[in-house]
């Protein structure tokens, strides 16, 4: 089974909350924690690991072969990114663009262009605090972070529950990480933002298909638009995180909120029993 | 015209907070929001739209039932698993294609077509603040570094035009694609950190991303009353990495007032939050102008 934790906006909470739920779950379940916001990984912070392997991502980019290119330009008018562009019969690429198609290679009538691996990232596999745990960190510099989630998604054990980290917002990475979810956690805040964000993110939920469920975090402060829109919505709302310093303290600090206040185990439980029930539910009715 | 620009690496920190109080207290300016998926400004600066285009950032292949031979030449090529088969009919996933056009080179039937597809809107405004432009994408869509891209060359020209003294960005949180994009030509950049772990981390890597540009760096620290032993911590680290901070504003709840009201924080009041930003303002402009 996997969750994933998402959201429009950034800095909802979602890691709080997928680190946790984790943590958590692995008391009874067997569990792995999968970071996959790769630009930007947080998780590793409140958890420590021990890091025991580590992999790079590769993709394919084209290597174009000075003495057997004739300049002809068939592979520049191919590529549909503009990657490739050809001045006074000379190829220059840009790699930043490329998406790694392989469409040059073949349009090529003098077989110059050759694909070689680059590595844009990493995966690593590790333990922290007891918990199966899995990251991707994207290169500094590297634009695309969908093919580092893709390769993680692939590695994590599917034996176990899967809780998936999120990045923010509802482009490339984030369809990437919830696209085949069983279930999808969308984590929001009760501000003007948290709510224009949390419609753009139901809008992708809805588009794959996937269920979807709202925990609200800085609870209290704001307004009730977001707990209005969901009942409208017919989305249920999972959990209420108020707006709590030792909360706030306890996540600047790196610490899980189940570690530095252990009164929230039970509600991250009956969270999960929650999503159960619903994905049972749907099977039925 | 200056261009700033201004990311986080963490979400959530207050970027668009930050824009929004620049809106209100600067001069001359052109506004662009290049969270394009997920863009708030608006929200802030109560636009009159004037213009709303269409943004066609790729293409999406087709596979014609009628024609196609099902040998599977498509699934075998594509890279990023866009073609779907069932039961011998062979189709295109839309949130899959990145619109290469490999399928459509390897098709001996001629079955694969490309079409131009909408992948976000681009919205250009009055606001009383100022002209502003922002991108929206459609749900599930690729190419957001792309209209990023789009965004900002529309801004810039509006900025050319009327002759603006600034242009004003709000850009995305990670370090990919779209703040890639957004940090192209940038003059200057504003990182907005806040004090906690995560944020440190982020702020180091999106330090490092911003100096692949040619433009100057600088931080704010937001919250800053939330974690003191960690603003320490990120006053050490940017000064070992030689980053001018420029503020510290307190956390103040009248900034989600103030969000709730659709108004950029300098204008709703002069709390706290408010103040912090007005001083920052002052050293943000004589920093850009050293």
């Amino acid at each position: 089974m996997r969750i994933a934790i998402a959201s429009g906006k950034g800095g909802t909470g979602k890691t709080t909350l997928a680190v946790s739920l984790a943590l958590v779950l692995a008391e009874t379940h067997p569990v792995e924690l999968v970071d996959c916001d790769v630009e930007e990984p947080n998780d590793h912070i409140f958890l420590s690991p021990i890091i025991h392997e580590r992999k790079p991502v590769e993709v394919l980019v084209p290597e174009v072969d000075r003495e057997a290119c004739l300049g002809c330009g068939a592979c520049a008018k191919a590529c549909r990114y503009g990657a490739l562009v050809v001045i006074g019969r000379k190829v220059f690429f840009h790699y930043e663009l490329c998406h790694g198609c392989g469409l040059c290679r073949m349009v090529c009538p003098t077989e110059a262009i050759r694909e070689v691996p680059r590595t844009i990232g990493w995966i690593e596999r590790g333990e922290g605090k007891g918990l199966p745990f899995l990251q991707g960190v994207l290169n500094v510099g590297e634009p695309r972070a969908t093919p580092v989630i893709r390769a993680l998604k692939e590695m994590a054990d599917p034996k176990r529950i899967t809780i998936l980290d999120s990045p923010p917002g509802t482009g490339c990475p984030m369809v990437e990480t919830v696209r085949d979810a069983d279930y999808v956690i969308l984590v929001t805040e009760p501000t003007a933002f948290g709510l224009h964000d949390l419609r753009a993110a139901l809008a992708v939920t809805e588009a794959l298909s996937v269920p979807a469920g709202v925990v609200v975090s800085k609870w209290g402060v704001g307004t009730d638009h977001v707990e209005r829109f969901c009942e409208e919505k017919g989305l249920p709302v999972l959990l209420r995180i108020p707006w709590d310093q030792a909360i706030a303290r306890a996540y600047a600090n790196g610490i899980p909120l189940v570690e530095a206040l252990p009164e929230w185990r039970e509600p991250l439980r009956n969270l999960f029993q929650d999503i159960l029930l619903a994905r049972e539910g749907r099977r039925n009715g | 015209m200056v261009e700033l620009v201004v990311i986080s690496g963490k979400g959530g920190t207050g970027k668009t907070t930050v824009v929004g109080a620049l809106a209100f207290l600067a001069r001359d300016k052109v506004l662009a929001d290049c969270d394009v998926d997920a863009a708030n400004l608006h929200l802030l600066l109560r636009p009159k739209i004037e213009e709303k285009i269409p943004y066609e950032g790729s293409e999406l292949a087709q596979i014609e039932k009628s024609k196609c031979l099902g040998c599977g030449n498509c699934v075998e090529a594509c890279r990023f698993w866009a073609i779907i088969s069932e039961d011998g009919v062979y189709r295109v996933d839309p949130l899959s294609c990145e619109g290469c056009g490999v399928c459509f080179q390897v098709c001996p039937a001629g079955a694969v077509s490309l079409k131009p597809r909408l992948s976000g809107w681009i919205y250009v405004s009055h606001t009383d603040y100022g002209p502003l432009v922002h991108g929206e994408l459609l749900p599930g869509e690729e190419n957001t570094g792309k209209l990023v891209t789009a965004v900002k060359m529309r801004a810039r020209a509006i900025a050319k035009d009327t002759g603006a003294k600034w242009l004003f960005v709000d850009g995305a949180p990670g370090i990919g694609c779209p703040v890639i994009a957004s940090l192209s030509g940038a003059h200057a950049v504003l990182i907005v950190t806040e004090p906690s772990l995560s944020a440190l981390h982020d702020l180091k890597r999106a330090a490092e991303l911003a100096r692949h540009f040619r433009a100057k760096v600088s931080v704010v620290i937001n919250k800053a009353d939330l974690a003191p032993n960690l603003v320490e911590k990120i006053e050490m680290e940017a000064s070992e990495e030689g980053l001018p901070i420029l503020g510290h504003i307190p956390y103040d709840e009248t900034v989600i007032r103030a969000q709730a009201a659709g108004r950029p924080v300098v204008e709703y009041n002069s709390g706290p939050a408010a103040r912090a930003i007005q001083a920052l303002w002052q050293k943000l402009s004589a920093w850009i102008e050293l």
